[in-house]
């Protein structure tokens, strides 16, 4: 069975955790200024990258605490893990909806 | 008109006599009713401090437990710690850590009928719970000390290791996973017991 680290609690088995799709969706500043396409957008859209995927899990049946972690969809290997207060990793979606989503976030 | 008080009762009141059927190595006894408090805290604040003053303990860091004396501190997550006392407690805890909280920003919350707690002892502890736990409990790797709440046979448990009773173990399962729990264990300790040889723990 994979292992995934848990920043607060080490290393433990896939099936502690849930996943919690594409990490760094930021909720609009203002939801009532989007037209339907921004908002289908904000709310069903993520990106499918073949490769480096910063991802949202949850230890569900440790501390239950939300992470982000950047994770190879290809390989399902782990590149990182950390917590969500930290700094966000380098690597990240390149598909247009992820651009746009950081530039939500960036002008938060 | 008689109002007559609820009756308490414990998960596992009642398995007594199954308990002490498990083999000599390991010894299970249900300590029902104890007082659980879970904190909700950020770590190094000024609450934080308060709670810690006014329990005359240190809040134990990741995958660790204070060490047990008039209220024992199990870590359960980065800003939580789960609070465990005797039976009876809560309401004098509950008042003391409010008004020590004061206004700084902290809960505490009587959490004492979410769990029970398996103690379990005796040189076969470590070998019979390594069937159904994923981590390493290797005394090297899981000292006496540790709080890692994980899952035991899938059953979500916080497994505690305690300093003074030599490979003693704590298990604090939610009340409605705790039969069940315990007859898994029963299960995993059928190979280890001496009278029925290798047959099932009730003898067939
Ligand atoms: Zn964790």
């Amino acid at each position: 069975m994979q292992l995934i680290a848990c920043p607060w609690c080490g290393e433990r088995e896939e099936i502690e955790f849930h996943y919690g799709g594409q990490a760094h969706i930021a909720y609009p500043d203002d939801p009532y200024a989007l037209d339907d396409e921004q908002w289908a957008q904000y709310v069903f859209f993520r990106d499918n990258p073949k490769g480096p995927f910063a991802e949202r899990w949850v230890h569900s049946a440790g501390c239950r605490r939300w992470f982000n972690a950047l994770r190879d969809t290809v390989t399902h290997e782990f590149l990182s893990v950390h917590d969500n207060r930290a700094e966000r990793p380098s690597r990240t979606g390149t598909a247009p909806a992820a651009q746009h989503a950081e530039g939500q976030e960036a002008g938060r | 008109m008689t109002v007559e008080t609820p009756a308490r009762f414990s998960p596992l009141s009642g398995w007594q006599d199954r308990f002490a059927q498990l083999p000599t190595g390991l010894r299970v006894r249900e300590l029902p009713f104890l007082t659980q408090l879970t904190l909700r805290v950020e770590p190094g604040s000024a609450a934080a401090k308060a709670v810690e003053d006014c329990l005359g303990i240190i809040l134990p860091g990741p995958l660790r437990a204070g060490s047990p004396g008039d209220v024992e501190v199990l870590w359960t997550g980065p800003d939580e710690w789960l609070l465990v006392a005797p039976d009876g407690r809560q309401d004098d805890l509950l008042a003391r850590l409010r008004s020590a909280i004061g206004d700084d920003f902290a809960t505490v919350t009587d959490v004492s009928a979410q769990r029970t707690t398996l103690a379990l002892s005796g040189p076969l502890v470590r070998t019979v719970l390594a069937q159904g736990c994923a981590l390493d409990l290797d005394p090297r790797v899981t000292p006496a000390g540790s709080c890692l709440t994980t899952l035991l046979a899938q059953a979500p448990v916080t497994l505690v290791v305690r300093e003074e009773e030599p490979s003693g173990v704590r298990l604090l399962v939610r009340s409605s996973f705790a039969s069940y729990l315990a007859t898994w264990l029963l299960d995993a300790c059928t190979e280890y017991r001496s009278d029925t040889g290798g047959r099932g723990w009730d003898g067939r």
